[in-house]
């Protein structure tokens, strides 16, 4: 790494970063201002991730890291050195995850490019609050945007996943 | 061009910011500071990451007059603890309305009020608390009361080659409550178009703090003691305090609308904070 130096340097993978992402070891050689969704999505190819507004505004990027949700346009891949990131792929490694087929069931996936982000707060959301009202849902989806309109329907989806769940344990 | 380093302790942060000559942004959750970044494509910056120095002090650390927010308490963590809810409900309220759960995720307390956004949401539950924010530099550190830290809309009083290392809010005194509100076009990730917090003593001694109708959030000054029940009294006390106000006309609201809102929010402020409902 070459982080002393103040003058620009020519080559721009000047950062290796090691982290684990779906499980897996990945390294990376990005350039300082790479931030996570591209590093997701150009680097590993994980192309679930959706690049929407990139300012943090929209939630289409959402990920988990070290479980916690964020917007990964708004984390940069240097900062996850030894962090742990899980994606919409890694939510369905085993096919479609419940909440997945929810969203499929209810008609909230019209047009698709929020859904990735909007199942994985809904499933950072399901973790923290196994029976979370509507009104809950509602808050903690605020930060993700449909420009289909599809909200009512992805309410409902998350409640009947929720509802799926709480009948298994 | 940006530019990234991981400084190991605190010491070594301040060398990364003197050898930045000016350049240097101190990096913590970076939901604002990344955003900035990607705007200004051509601007150089070098991006110091504190998140992982060793001797920073922890995120939340309560003493027996005092609780000691670090840079990186991130709002998400203020809206779990119900010890801080108690003490500083108008704090936690904020914190709980600041973007979305994936922003509240990694927002730092600290890093908002550095943005010193004339609209920051913590800002003014944070001045009726009093707290102060402690500054560390080459010379050591230094402290102060957060209405002085506040210079100008993105201005504080940390200068470059400084870095903010602590917030302080002491614990109220037994009797102090404190209420916020908060007004925005929508209710998910908008800033707000007027924010009010008020801190209410068990005399009825009233102060607010008043979010985007100034350059920077304000602290009023306090008021006479009086019975918050009384709707007449309330509403004195608030058209004297917000007198201060003096808001902009932009996107967000017209400067008379942020007046009447001005005004309307701080008496929600007010009763929250002495827990009365508001008379329909």
């Amino acid at each position: 790494m070459s982080t002393n130096e103040v003058a620009p340097t020519n080559h721009l993978s000047d950062h290796q970063v090691t982290l684990e992402v779906n499980e897996q070891a990945v390294v990376l050689n990005v350039p300082a201002h790479r931030t996570l969704l591209d590093g997701l999505r150009d680097e590993l190819c994980l192309t679930g991730t959706k690049k929407c507004c990139a300012d943090g505004e929209c939630g289409a990027c959402t990920v988990f890291l070290d479980g916690v949700l964020v917007n990964s346009c708004l984390v940069l891949c240097v900062e996850t050195e030894g962090q742990s990131v899980t994606t919409i792929e890694g939510l369905s490694t085993n096919g479609l995850s419940d909440l997945q087929e929810e969203f499929l069931n209810s008609g909230a996936v019209q047009c698709g490019v929020c859904i990735p982000g909007q199942v994985v707060a809904a499933e950072g959301l399901l973790r923290t609050n196994p029976h979370a009202s509507a009104t809950e849902i509602r808050d903690a989806m605020a930060g993700n945007l449909c420009r289909c309109a599809g909200y009512e329907r992805i309410v409902q989806a998350i409640q009947v996943a929720a509802g799926r769940r709480v009948e298994i344990t | 061009m940006v530019q990234y380093c991981r400084p190991r302790d605190l010491s070594d942060a301040l060398e990364r910011l003197e050898e930045a000559n000016g350049r240097g942004r101190v990096l913590v959750g970076g939901t604002d500071l990344l955003v900035h970044v990607r705007r200004q494509p051509t601007e150089p910056v070098v991006l110091i990451d504190i998140k992982t120095a060793s001797d920073l002090p922890p995120a939340v650390e309560i003493t027996d007059e005092l609780v000691r927010f670090g840079p990186t308490a991130v709002m998400s963590s203020l809206a779990v603890d119900p010890q801080l809810r108690a003490w500083f409900p108008a704090l936690v309220d904020a914190s709980a309305v600041v973007g979305s759960v994936a922003i509240r995720n990694r927002a730092s307390l600290i890093g908002n009020i550095c943005n010193a956004s004339p609209a920051c949401d913590t800002a003014p539950a944070l001045l009726v608390h009093d707290a102060r924010v402690t500054i560390l530099s080459q010379d050591g550190t230094r402290s102060m009361p957060l209405t002085d830290f506040f210079l100008a809309p993105g201005r504080t009083a940390c200068a470059s080659g400084e870095l903010v290392i602590a917030l302080d809010v002491p614990i109220p005194a037994n009797g102090f409550r404190s209420g916020f509100q908060r007004l925005t076009r929508r209710r998910g990730v908008d800033l707000a178009t007027v924010s009010a917090a008020a801190g209410v003593t068990d005399r009825g001694v009233v102060t607010l703090g008043l979010g985007a109708v100034a350059p920077t959030p304000l602290l009023t000054a306090e008021s006479a003691p009086i019975d918050c029940a009384d709707a007449d009294q309330v509403a004195a006390v608030v058209d004297e305090l917000t007198a201060v106000a003096n808001p902009i006309s932009d996107v967000r609201a017209g400067r008379e609308y942020r007046l009447a809102m001005t005004r309307v929010l701080a008496k929600r402020a007010v009763l929250a904070a002495a827990q009365i409902e508001e008379a329909s």
